[in-house]
């Protein structure tokens, strides 16, 4: 096992991707927060929200530097696992990731910029407009990078002539017919997840307001930031459910069996069930049988196109060797579920702003803001799981499989070890320096030398 | 000229410029450690910080620009080198990853530790070490394909006396023209104290520089002499251009002068190394297996590539050029008289 490059290199690309995904969801949803709480500060002149921005973004830049390097890594690691799929790539998808790097360059110019000059122009709008070219480079990589893994799924904008690549056009590929609810469902979900983990920490300092005797002015803080984040919240986890409807609408017509898989849809069928939960049986046929799982009638019909007695094509209509692990059932649940989780919690929180009853910062509700932000990670994660392993056995779908594509070396498994060590450094690093680099600016603090100086200020080494 | 020497001509550039500013970088992350071994970090760190905080992202973007590039314009250069420098490329990666994260953990996050400080320091001199090696590689000898695919002789590699002073050529080059900046940018901030130390690493750091360099150009014979002869055979001014940059650059720090005309001719004697290198290169990527004539990509991506190419300078050039007047030439940033402005 250890000496087979194909699945080592498949566990390396899972294990930095799933370590980058973290950085990179939360480097295109927080700079978007961070410019909404910079113009809610200078709009209604209320320095928390000012200094809510200065905060997220110092936090921000530490995970910056984490998601730079992983990227970094993962860049040139689809070079050195995947020699044989890059040099197709090359041909045909090669333009997306080249306009991806002009995104980096831009965000990183105006990130350095926008760090560095809070106390330097007299207009503070200035400074806002200087966050705008981060937020738009980082909605650009992500966008850039989900068209080349679009392309992956369908890939499209070339034909195949004699068994070499002719008349490549590089904006097909890129447009390709799994680009659009791709890319909407990716971006959707990072800033709906942003939003949830900057609410979770915000909801854990309101729960612990006793034990850190937080004052007055501290709870305001946090009660505005939740305010905020989670009507962001609300909007985003809608959307997200709603593209993602589009997504399995996507998927039922061009990817059948990642659908089939994901649903343990096996014969062909209209007016079929969405499966939920379960597990599967031998029938003693050859076949399987769902058994304790929750039924809902019509339900996957209506996913896959939008009417009760849509045909919805079963995973036995493709060969064995050409059909995706069955596990990826539980990834689709956990992360649709979770996403139903989201949205309830969001939209009960700010009905709470309407209905007196319902205390938004009751204890319970706290709690499950907390836990929120951990679960909409995780959906990220189980999202990208499950959009890849159903994939297979397809690298590049029906054109290339995973296995032609990977490198011959023998030392990937070496390489393997390395990466989980220096991402377990990372990680660990990265918590430690965040909690600390917290912890020894409470709030409070800043807030009372915000009110003396008229701006928030961090403590000026230079 | 063709599409193809356009791409490899862009593609060199952009490693050039990262060649320029990684090395100040990289420099400087050793001289922060050394002069905090030495308990004189009070005389430069400032200034280093200063200068490197709002800019090590934008120097890793280079290197990210290269490699995307150089896969998009010459597809086959990810089958042959990815496959053969799995490790080497691997070990890259890791210190990359523990340079740019440590330091923004030092520098962002909590307080400075002579650890993060440490690893921020040697990997500064480990990344062009091993980069370099891929140089060496390009000349051929240690890739070849047969009918199993490619394998790399890694063994041969370490033991190769030309490999060896290319390593060092880069290690010392790194340090000198790292040295060279600072110079520049400490005369700039007017820190006197800061000038006289530095000005000291960089008379030092030059010499082994230009010995290096002749070791490696000499060294080219027994090694590739398909370079070697293409460069005599009408491509050595570029390298005596080289070379006077050099003795001009040198002479000026030498009478204590024109600090910043010294590190223009520091990046002049590089660029004219540097494309003269890359000029007799050519047509080979990978000799003798991937040439910029055969391997470039289909005319619809290479055309889709220069296009976005251009659009992108016009959005990068005006980026770049209000970062340096931020941060390069405001003078009173530079001399620390304005608040950082730090978040
Ligand atoms: C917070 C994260 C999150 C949440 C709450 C959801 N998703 Fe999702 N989903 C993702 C995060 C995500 C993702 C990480 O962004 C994926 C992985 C690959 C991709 O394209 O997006 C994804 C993929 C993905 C796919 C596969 C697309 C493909 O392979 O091309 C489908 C069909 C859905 N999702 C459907 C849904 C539905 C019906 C949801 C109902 C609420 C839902 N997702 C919630
Ligand atoms: C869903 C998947 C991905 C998303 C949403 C994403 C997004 C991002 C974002 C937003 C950044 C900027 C870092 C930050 O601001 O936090 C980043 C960095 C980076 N990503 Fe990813 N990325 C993804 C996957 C990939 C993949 C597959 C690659 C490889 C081609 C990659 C290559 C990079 C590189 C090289 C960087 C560093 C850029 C720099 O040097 O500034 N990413 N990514
Ligand atoms: C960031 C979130 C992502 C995660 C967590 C993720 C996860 C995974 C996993 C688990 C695999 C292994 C699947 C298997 O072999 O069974 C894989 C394969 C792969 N992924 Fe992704 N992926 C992500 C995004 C991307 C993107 C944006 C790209 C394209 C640029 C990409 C390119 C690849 C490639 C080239 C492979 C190897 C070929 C293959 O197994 O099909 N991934 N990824």
């Amino acid at each position: 096992m250890f000496q087979d490059p194909v699945l080592m290199s498949r566990a390396l690309t899972a294990l930095t991707l799933g370590f980058h995904v973290i950085f990179a969801t939360l480097g295109v949803g927080v700079p978007l927060l961070i410019l909404l709480a910079e113009f809610l500060g200078i709009r209604k002149k209320d320095p928390k929200y000012t200094l809510m921005a200065r905060r997220w973004s110092r936090g921000y830049v530490v995970t910056v530097a984490v998601g730079v390097v992983t990227g970094t890594a993962i860049g040139l690691q689809l070079s050195l696992l995947w020699p044989n799929l890059m040099r197709v790539a090359g041909q045909t998808i090669a333009l997306p990731l080249f306009m991806e790097t002009f995104a980096f360059f831009f965000e990183a110019i105006f990130l350095g910029i926008y760090l560095y000059t809070w106390d330097r122009f007299k207009n503070p709008w200035h400074h806002m407009l200087l966050g705008i070219p981060v937020a738009v480079g980082a909605l650009f990589s992500g966008f850039f990078i989900t068209t080349v893994n679009s392309f992956m799924n369908q890939p499209v904008g070339f034909d195949i002539v004699d068994g070499r690549l002719a008349n490549v056009s590089p904006l097909e590929a890129m447009f390709s017919p799994a680009m659009p609810t791709k890319m909407a469902h990716v971006l959707t979900s990072a800033i709906l997840t942003s939003a949830f983990i900057l609410a979770a920490i915000a909801a854990v300092q309101l729960l612990r307001q006793r034990r850190n005797q937080l004052d007055k002015m501290s709870i305001e803080y946090h009660k505005k930031g939740l305010r905020l984040t989670m009507t962001v919240a609300l909007i985003f986890a809608i959307a997200t459910a709603l593209v993602g409807d589009f997504s399995g609408k996507y998927l039922a017509k061009y990817q059948p069996d990642k659908l089939a898989a994901a649903e343990w849809h096996f014969e062909t069928s209209s007016e079929a069930e969405l499966i939920l939960g379960g597990w599967l049986e031998d029938d003693g046929q050859g076949g399987y049988e769902v058994r304790g799982a929750l039924k809902i009638p019509y339900a996957l019909s209506i996913l896959a196109g939008g009417v009760p007695n849509y045909e919805v094509t079963g995973l036995n209509e493709f060969a064995k060797e050409d059909q995706p692990p069955l596990f990826v059932h539980y990834l689709f649940d956990a992360m649709v579920g979770i996403g139903m989780l989201l949205a309830l919690i969001s939209f009960l929180f700010v009905l709470g702003r309407y209905i007196k009853r319902l205390n938004q910062f009751s204890k319970p509700m706290l709690f499950a803001i907390a836990a929120g932000g951990p679960l909409a990670m995780a959906a990220i994660e189980f999202g990208w799981f499950f959009a890849e392993f159903g994939r297979q056995p397809w690298a590049l779908y029906e054109l290339m499989r995973t296995s032609e594509a990977a490198t011959t070396s023998a030392n990937v498994g070496w390489m393997l070890v390395a990466f989980a060590i220096l991402y377990a450094v990372l990680g660990t690093v990265t918590v430690v320096v965040l909690s600390r680099l917290f912890k020894e600016n409470p709030v409070g603090k800043e807030l009372k030398q915000s009110e003396h100086r008229g701006e928030a200020m961090f403590a000026d080494e230079v | 000229m063709q599409i193809q020497e356009l791409g490899i001509a862009v593609l060199w550039t952009f490693l050039y410029g990262y060649l320029i500013v990684a090395s100040i970088d990289f420099g400087a992350g050793f001289f922060a450690f050394y002069s905090r071994y030495t308990k004189r970090d009070h005389l430069v760190n400032r200034l280093v910080k200063r200068y490197l905080s709002p800019t090590w992202e934008v120097t890793n973007v280079f290197f990210v620009f290269f490699f995307v590039g150089i896969v998009g314009f010459f597809p086959d250069t990810a089958y042959y080198y990815g496959t053969a420098l799995l490790v080497p490329a691997s070990v890259v990666l890791i210190l990359l990853a523990i340079r740019g994260s440590f330091y923004a953990f030092a520098n962002y996050g909590s307080k400075e530790s002579t650890l993060y400080m440490f690893l921020y320091g040697a990997t500064g001199l480990l990344i062009p070490a091993s980069m370099s090696t891929v140089l060496t590689v390009s000349q051929g000898g240690f890739i070849t394909e047969t009918e199993n695919g490619v394998f790399f002789d890694g063994a041969k590699l370490f033991t190769n006396f030309y490999s060896w002073t290319v390593v060092i050529l880069a290690i010392v080059s790194v340090l000198y023209i790292s040295a060279m900046f600072l110079l520049f940018y400490a005369d700039k901030a007017r820190d006197q104290n800061a000038v006289e130390l530095v000005r000291k690493w960089a008379l030092f750091w030059s010499v082994p520089t230009i010995i290096a360099s002749g070791l490696v150009f000499f060294g080219l014979k027994s090694q590739a002499a398909w370079h070697y002869e293409s460069i005599l055979g009408g491509n050595w001014w570029w390298f005596a251009m080289s070379f006077l940059f050099f003795v001009i650059a040198v002479s000026f720090v030498y009478m204590k002068r024109n600090y910043g005309i010294a590190f223009l001719m520091v990046m002049g004697q590089f660029f004219m190394a540097w494309f003269g290198y890359g000029y007799s290169h050519l047509p080979y990527i990978l000799y003798p297996y991937i040439d910029i004539n055969g391997s470039v990509v289909n005319e619809s991506m290479a055309v889709a590539l220069v296009i976005v190419f251009i659009l992108g300078l016009l959005l990068l050039v005006p980026a770049l050029y209000l970062l340096l007047r931020l941060f390069l030439f405001d003078n009173d940033y530079v001399r620390g008289k304005r608040s950082s402005g730090k978040a």
